[in-house]
């Protein structure tokens, strides 16, 4: 249970890099993107390929991670010069990366357990400087080493990742030109009165998000330690559970905040992930319909909750001024 | 400023519904004019704006702004010269994000849009005293969402948002339709100071002949998409709306069709 929570917290972190990018298409840019599905494989596709032919592993995934990128920008090419309806721009890109994806692994699955991959790299550099014990000293010292997770090397490695997006991320979304490709999603016909290009904030926004989803792909085969070419089914609902979750249970208004939410709520969805699959009855083939379950409520159950909260907020108030009126009328009675 | 040339424009040529929008519009402006335009419904005054502003492309006849042919501009390249509000409040400014976040948008009008943080102390002083000439508090408020302001905040953020990078031409379009009187008053307030402060040459669409009256040097009144009246200076001064009807009627010879632009 122990070492699955900590390999929870760890796919969660992959993940998570994937739900930024989701979060940028489907909420910044109001674009509810499909290409994810492919995309995320052809991350995937491209490190593991070129880790195969001996390329250094930084580099594979660099170039995984630019692959993602142009998947991004010829779905909002389609969609913005091409006039084609989003969902079906991202469902097009979705099918014919499927057929891409085959060409560039060239088999439906590549096995990468014996290559150099990034985290095995890591794993020499950490054990060269006995990072693990420093890790572990905390955990011996209190006597609940059986707590420990078998190294800490990947979660390290992933946290440091994931940090660094993140702030790479905020810091873009902030400039001036992530502030103008925010306003896209929000009001097109505005953006463009202010000589903003809305088709090119488009096409770059949706390649940076298919970037980091690329660049998750890229991690999640060297952290499982294969590519598979079904690896990207059902992708697009997990970024998008991630995102509802992290928003409902995190979220605030400002950008930094709401990034934060949604790494967070990508660990949970992974934790959640965890936890049916300890119920007796449940199979590893029902998470799919779990998935959709949890965001179909995450996307319900947030509008029942203002509705009644909102109810809730009226009648508070109405109290509060019918309390403030009789303190009125009890001050007017003491000036007499 | 502005020069129109032996402007077309028909919409579904050749069909049933063939509408000629414009017919030969020749017209220019100087620096510091500022015409309103009066029309019934269908008159071709939204047509107008919108071949100014870029988003119709006229079948026939050139737009000149500020010695360029601007034509064949999209609507967005354009727009580095054209300052616009709409007459929806919803329609000027991102509700989604701040005020701040709204005019650091706007302030990419006139220079490229560059990967560093554009909004810095300096930035920010330079929005608050801008924002603080619409006397409407929103100077204190610089991280508020916007979508929280009322149609009259929006509306007047608008007004500034489109002005204060004083673009070459300003296009209302009927901007205060949407609004209730007293909301009405302020953006109209706002407007002649702003124009007035910022010199800009400007083109407004309204469907109140009063307002067309008393706003601006010149007044153009249109009708199945040609101008069928002009004025200007003193001419125009000294107009009335039984006037402009009385003209509407001898030029036409049938009253002004729609219920709205009675509404004086």
């Amino acid at each position: 249970m122990i070492s699955s929570l900590y390999g929870a917290m760890e796919s969660g972190l992959i993940y998570a890099i994937m739900a930024l990018g989701v979060y940028i298409s489907f909420r910044l840019l109001d674009f509810p993107d499909l290409t994810v599905d492919g995309s995320f494989v052809t991350g995937g596709a491209v490190t593991s390929i070129m880790i195969l032919n001996g390329t250094d592993p930084f580099i594979a995934t660099l170039a995984g991670a630019i692959a993602g990128f142009f998947a991004g920008c010829i779905t909002g090419l389609l969609h913005t010069k091409g006039k084609i309806n989003p969902l079906l721009a991202g469902i097009l890109m979705m099918i014919a990366l499927y057929s891409v994806n085959l060409r560039i692994m060239g088999q439906p699955n590549i096995p990468l357990l014996n290559e150099t991959t990034i985290f095995s790299t890591i794993l020499g550099w950490w054990n060269a400087w006995n990072l693990e014990s420093i890790f572990m000293a905390p955990f011996q010292w209190l006597g609940i080493a059986t707590f420990a997770p078998r190294s800490f090397y990947a979660l390290m490695t992933l946290l440091i990742v994931i940090i660094i997006v993140k702030k790479l991320l905020d810091f873009f979304l902030r400039t001036e030109a992530g502030i103008t490709l925010r306003a896209t999603g929000d009001n097109q016909k505005m953006v463009r009165s202010f000589s903003a290009n809305t088709s090119l904030y488009i096409i770059i926004g949706m390649g940076v998000s298919n970037m980091l989803v690329a660049f998750s792909g890229a991690m999640l085969v060297q952290h499982n330690g294969f590519a598979d070419i079904n690896l990207g089914v059902g992708m697009i609902i997990i970024g998008l559970a991630s995102v509802i979750i992290g928003e409902v249970l995190f979220g605030k208004d400002k950008i930094v905040r709401m990034t934060l939410a949604i790494v967070l709520g990508a660990i949970v969805y992974r934790l959640i992930y965890l936890l049916a699959l300890r119920v007796d009855f449940l199979e590893a083939s029902d998470m799919k319909l779990i998935t959709a379950l949890i965001v179909v409520v995450a996307l319900v159950f947030p509008n029942w909750l203002n509705q009644s909260n909102g109810k809730k907020q009226f009648k508070k108030s109405k109290a509060r001024r019918k309390a403030n009126e009789q303190k009125g009328e009890v001050d007017l009675a003491s000036t007499k | 400023m502005l020069q129109l040339s032996n402007i077309h424009k028909t919409f579904y040529p050749n069909t049933p519904d063939e509408r000629e929008a414009l017919v030969d519009i020749n017209q220019s402006l100087k620096p510091g004019d500022f015409v309103s335009i009066i029309g019934s419904n269908g008159a071709g005054k939204s047509t107008l704006l919108n071949t100014l502003a870029g988003t119709i492309i006229p079948d026939e006849g050139d737009v000149w702004v500020d010695g360029k042919n601007v034509t064949t501009f999209p609507e967005q390249k354009r727009a580095s010269m054209i300052g616009r509000v709409f007459q929806d409040p919803m329609s000027g400014t991102a509700p989604r994000m701040t005020i701040e976040e709204n005019m650091m948008i706007s302030l990419g009008r006139t220079k490229k849009r560059s990967l560093f943080k554009g909004i810095n102390k300096q930035v920010k002083q330079d929005f608050q005293s801008h924002l603080a000439r619409l006397e409407i508090g929103l100077e204190n408020r610089l991280n508020t969402k916007v979508g929280l302001l009322s149609g009259g905040e929006r509306q007047a953020l608008s007004l500034l948002m489109a002005t204060f990078t004083e673009p070459k031409i300003l296009l209302l379009d009927e901007h205060t339709a949407a609004l209730d009187p007293s909301k009405e008053e302020l953006i109209l307030k706002l407007t002649r100071d702003l124009v007035e402060q910022h010199q800009l040459t400007t083109v407004m669409v309204t469907h109140q002949m009063e307002q067309a009256i008393d706003f601006g040097n010149k007044l153009w009144m249109m009708d199945e998409g040609k101008i069928i009246f002009e004025a200007e200076g003193e001419g125009k001064s000294e107009l009335t709306v039984a006037d402009l009807l009385q003209n509407f009627q001898n030029l036409r010879g049938k009253n002004m069709a729609s219920d709205k632009a009675l509404l004086v």
